[in-house]
């Protein structure tokens, strides 16, 4: 994400456009802030209140040990921001936890080393639950068609294409009746 | 407690406010306050109940959409905690057989918080947490739904002796079921997503608390733990800080999460557990073939301190129950019930000596009345 287009981290609302570093005990905290919020808190920029603290910091270490600070470079994180609860990468490596469904799309290939030290895997082979699930088995089953439609529109067998179409939309109907996109 | 916490405890099913009465004038007699102590967990039930005091597992799970709790505001908590809620209370035919209850924690006075830390059915972090957190509760307490922890909703099955198997079927039951009812937080490559990235994937956690003196008295418990840490479970105390493990109280449990399935999860653990139970009932062997009589002196000097001292600090407590405890399973002294001894691994915990009393206790009146309820249990009146 560009970061010119960030939102403000305190009020989620207006487009950040100053840029804070703060270092507590230690930890470099980096803020982007609108020049309402940034103009408000001053030198008293505090996630008090919004994050509660005293739960995250244990998380940390065990997340980011100093021979790994590779995975906190700033080139790898500084501009990702999760779209749906404004958390940052940053600021998940600061508090260990993510902070909602979408964090993990948002962060996606940056949490890939992270789950792999912590698993040794990346790849769900449990239980797939009822419902979500079947939307699961529908995403599959038009990522599969939409192959066969492109092999289709190759050979210029536009009829069949047509047809194709039809069903993937119907599909994805389904799912966004079902509830939008799960991401 | 702002207005709307408070407008929220009026609301609560009828249990939870008759709770908070009682505890205000202090009217709940005795005997159930005991009775309120027990779980079925402790019943020393089930297979190698000797052994295997109780089996856990546990299933992290989030609904899709709505931030999880640490970062959530608490109107979105109060959406989760309104999910649950109605959930619980649809009385319909299906929910009323599932028997649950649910209270909130807000409502709960800090003892009876302590009180289910200490029975295993909240962790210290949900008891901290007053903003439309909640505990949902099976009749029997082995099935209980802690409600905006740091998940949205974590599903707990507690059963006594080794039943993984069972466990983990009777969570994904009311997985299921919760299910049918909430759009969970799902990715088809990692899961069901948690929090926390130690719990994404299958969000379970399995469990086993096991009881191990022999290998303690052998001295082969932290070469053997170690092992067990080296196929990647963890280990810890249930007691104590740290690795020491006061009253030779184990906790075992999988690490990861993700990339594995279920069964294979809960069937490694089993597995490890199985080999723990042959080595510790080998050295119990070994100690009996060495030093009958040496072992059930220690077993009999632990039986009479537990009954006459007047005083009692929790360690000491655990130590000695654990000595008669293998006094008892070896035959060497007389036979007490493992529901109670299980029963009294609890009771004897700060928060559950001060529900039990009624009273706030210093850490002096508490290795008193610990040493009371002690007698009083031992001595069966
Ligand atoms: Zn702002
Ligand atoms: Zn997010």
């Amino acid at each position: 994400m560009n970061r010119r287009n960030m939102l403000c981290e305190r009020c989620g609302k207006k487009v950040a456009s100053v840029h804070v570093t703060k270092i507590i005990n230690g930890n470099k905290t980096e803020l982007y802030l609108c020049d309402t919020c940034a103009r408000e808190k001053g030198e008293n920029i505090s996630f008090e209140g919004k994050f509660p603290l005293h739960q995250f910091f244990s998380g940390l270490m065990s997340f980011f040990p100093s021979g790994d600070a590779d995975a906190m470079a700033p080139s790898s994180y500084s501009g990702l921001q999760c779209p749906e609860c404004g958390l940052t990468y940053a600021q998940f490596g600061q508090i260990g936890r993510l902070g909602c469904d979408q964090c993990y799309e948002a962060f996606g290939e940056n949490l890939v080393p992270l789950l792999r030290r912590l698993h040794g895997n990346q790849r769900h082979m449990g239980k797939i639950p009822a419902r979500a699930g079947s939307f699961v088995k529908a995403k599959r089953e038009i990522e599969r068609l939409r192959e066969k439609l492109q092999r289709k529109v190759d050979e210029e067998a536009f009829e069949e294409a047509a047809e194709l179409r039809d069903k993937i939309r119907k599909l994805e109907g389904e799912i966004s009746s079902g509830g939008e996109d799960h991401g | 407690m702002d207005k709307k916490e408070r407008h929220k405890n009026k609301s609560n099913p009828p249990e939870s406010e008759q709770i908070v009465q009682e505890e205000q004038t202090g009217s709940q007699v005795p005997e159930k306050r005991r009775a309120g102590i027990a779980s079925k967990w402790m019943e020393g039930s089930g297979p190698e109940a000797d052994i295997v005091i109780s089996s856990r597992v546990r299933l992290a799970r989030n609904v899709r959409k709505l931030p999880f709790p640490p970062l959530a505001s608490d109107g979105q908590r109060e959406k989760v905690h309104q999910l649950i809620e109605r959930i619980v209370q649809n009385r319909d035919e299906k929910n009323s057989k599932l028997n649950l209850r649910m209270l909130n924690i807000s409502a709960l006075a800090p003892i009876s918080r302590q009180v289910l830390v200490e029975k295993h059915l909240i962790s210290p972090l949900l008891a901290k947490e007053s903003r439309f957190s909640a505990i949902v509760l099976r009749d029997d307490e082995v099935i209980s739904i802690m409600v905006n922890e740091e998940d949205h909703f974590r599903i707990q099955c507690l059963m006594p002796g080794l039943q993984l198997e069972k466990a983990w079927q009777e969570a994904s039951y009311y997985d299921d079921f919760l299910e049918s009812q909430v759009d969970y937080a799902f990715h088809e490559e990692k899961g069901y997503l948690t929090a926390c990235p130690t719990n994404v994937g299958t969000g379970l956690r399995a469990s086993i608390m096991l009881h191990l003196p022999a290998l303690s008295i052998t001295r082969q418990i932290n070469r053997i733990l170690s092992a067990v840490n080296q196929v990647g479970l963890a280990v810890r105390g249930l007691y104590g800080e740290g690795t020491e493990a006061v009253g030779n109280l184990l906790q075992i449990s999988n690490q990861i999460t993700l990339g594995q399935s279920e069964n294979e999860i809960w069937q490694n653990l089993y597995g490890v557990t199985k080999q723990l139970i042959s080595q510790e009932k080998n050295a119990r062997e070994h100690l009996l073939n060495e030093g009958r009589e040496k072992l059930a002196d220690r077993a009999g000097r632990a039986f009479g301190i537990l009954k006459h001292a007047r005083m009692i600090d929790s360690n000491e407590a655990m130590q000695l129950l654990s000595d008669v405890r293998l006094g008892v399973d070896l035959g060497l002294i007389e036979s007490i019930p493992l529901k109670k001894l299980n029963e009294l691994l609890v009771l004897t915990r700060p928060g559950c000596l001060q529900y039990l009393t009624g009273k706030t206790l210093n850490a002096y009146e508490r290795d008193l009345e610990r040493a009371a309820q002690i007698q009083r249990e031992l001595r069966g009146d």
